[in-house]
């Protein structure tokens, strides 16, 4: 795309943003017909995390539902590596993982068939045995998820999320139900997306379990 | 491609191990084709004539019946907003989908159908064409239940609504379908029936899993 461009939403693109893989602009977002914020903007280039922090009912979950182009927002622009996100989302290729509050996997698979099945979906390489040992979850992986404990379930989800090459990682609470080794393992796994190039919006409510320096912190 | 047989594998898998939700759908089958006799008469001649109509309604409610919670696991779960985000498109994972509840949902009926229209004195001969027919007339009534499936999936009643959405939009299979098997049962030749069923299965198999997938992306919401 020639640069200055206008986005295909008519958003005009600066300097700032132009290699931004995410790109938020004017954003208003509704729940169940009530407006919950507008005016949201913000830009995550490469190796950048937005932290989004607010009090129950502020519009955490809906935001990132959003902008994994799950749900229409009210009105604003999200782009992702400068294309509309309920564009990508009917494309072939998607750079998003989200971990919503759902966690996505079977019960009646066991935690090593979930895996596989996300790994084989996005065409993933990471070996699964050495994640699993990664995730205390290895004595587990023959295990249904039914018998897992909510924990053990995160984890297995966060294990599945890993497992997807993505560019944009969405996650929403990732630290329900952590322990503090399960805590500093996602910080880990955050610090090296980030500085592999990737990038992370992260909504909490326990933003100071989070080790890690938000380049962009909305606050709901 | 992989994307295809991942979800198909990991459907058949689950499908398995939840067994006796798949036996329902056949015994609902199997009592409702065996019920008619005590209703109707158990005159030879009735039977026949009446057979092949009692046969198929019983397969078609039966098919939807199998239907109905194809999304509804992977709605609760969280899986549909994965598969929604997943590399591959929605269309391609949602007709793997529809293929692995075949499988598992109307290939045992189309292998029970002829023992049951056996019981209604229907001549021997007809059965090829009874289980072909079936074979043909069945992805069309799994691609049509899928997208009533996706557009009930968020309700809590989906299972009435359903036959609702989806009853009317049959009536073709069922008009080719009793009209191959009649045609069979009389020794008249088949294959035009079986061509329309065909023609129809090809039609809802390419539309009805894109149909559905814009349902599903609507019920995430």
């Amino acid at each position: 795309m020639a640069a200055p461009a206008l986005s295909p939403a008519g958003l005009r693109v600066d300097r700032v943003q132009k290699n931004a893989i995410l790109s938020v602009a004017n954003l208003e977002i509704a729940r169940g017909g009530r407006p919950l914020f507008d005016g949201l903007a913000f830009a995550l280039a490469p190796t950048q995390l937005a932290v989004v922090t607010g009090a129950n009912g502020s519009g955490k979950t809906t935001l990132l539902r959003t902008l994994a182009g799950l749900q229409v927002p009210t009105a604003g622009a999200i782009l992702v590596n400068g294309i509309p996100v309920r564009q990508i989302a009917r494309d072939l290729v998607t750079p998003i993982a989200f971990q919503g509050h759902l966690e996505g996997l079977n019960q009646d698979l066991t935690v090593a068939e979930n895996m596989h099945f996300y790994r084989r979906l996005w065409g993933g390489d990471l070996p699964i045995a050495a994640l699993a040992q990664e995730l205390r979850l290895d004595e587990y992986l023959e295990r249904k998820v039914r018998h897992l404990s909510a924990g053990q379930k995160r984890r297995t989800a966060l294990g599945c999320l890993r497992l997807r090459p993505a560019t944009l990682w969405l996650l929403d609470e990732p630290l329900t139900n952590l322990d503090q080794l399960g805590v500093d393992l996602v910080t880990a796994w955050l610090q090296a997306h980030l500085s592999s190039g990737g990038v992370a919006v992260v909504a909490t409510h326990q933003a100071e379990r989070l080790a890690l320096r938000a380049h962009f912190a909305v606050e709901l | 491609m992989a994307s295809f047989t991942s979800v198909f594998a990991r459907d058949l898998k689950i499908a398995i191990r939840r067994w006796s939700e798949l036996a329902t759908p056949l015994i609902f089958f199997v009592i409702i084709a065996s019920l008619f006799p005590f209703a109707l008469s158990p005159d030879v001649a009735v039977l026949r004539s009446a057979g092949t109509g009692i046969l198929w309604i019983a397969a078609l409610l039966s098919s939807l019946l199998a239907l109905d919670g194809l999304f509804r696991t992977d709605m609760e779960d969280g899986s549909m907003e994965q598969l929604i985000l997943s590399p591959a498109s929605l269309g391609l994972l949602v007709f793997a989908k529809i293929c692995a509840h075949w499988v598992v949902s109307a290939l045992p009926l189309i292998v029970l159908a002829p023992l049951l229209a056996l019981s209604f004195y229907l001549p021997v001969d007809a059965l090829p064409t009874l289980i072909f027919a079936l074979a043909l007339a069945t992805p069309t009534l799994s691609a049509l239940a899928a997208i009533g499936a996706a557009l009930t999936v968020s309700l809590r009643t989906g299972g009435g609504l359903i036959g609702l959405l989806v009853l009317p939009l049959t009536a073709p299979v069922l008009i080719f379908g009793t009209r191959a098997t009649d045609m069979a049962v009389h020794g008249e030749p088949v294959l035009g029936p079986l061509y329309l069923l065909g023609a129809l299965a090809a039609f809802c198999l390419a539309l009805g899993p894109l149909a559905a997938s814009a349902a599903l992306r609507v019920s995430v919401e």
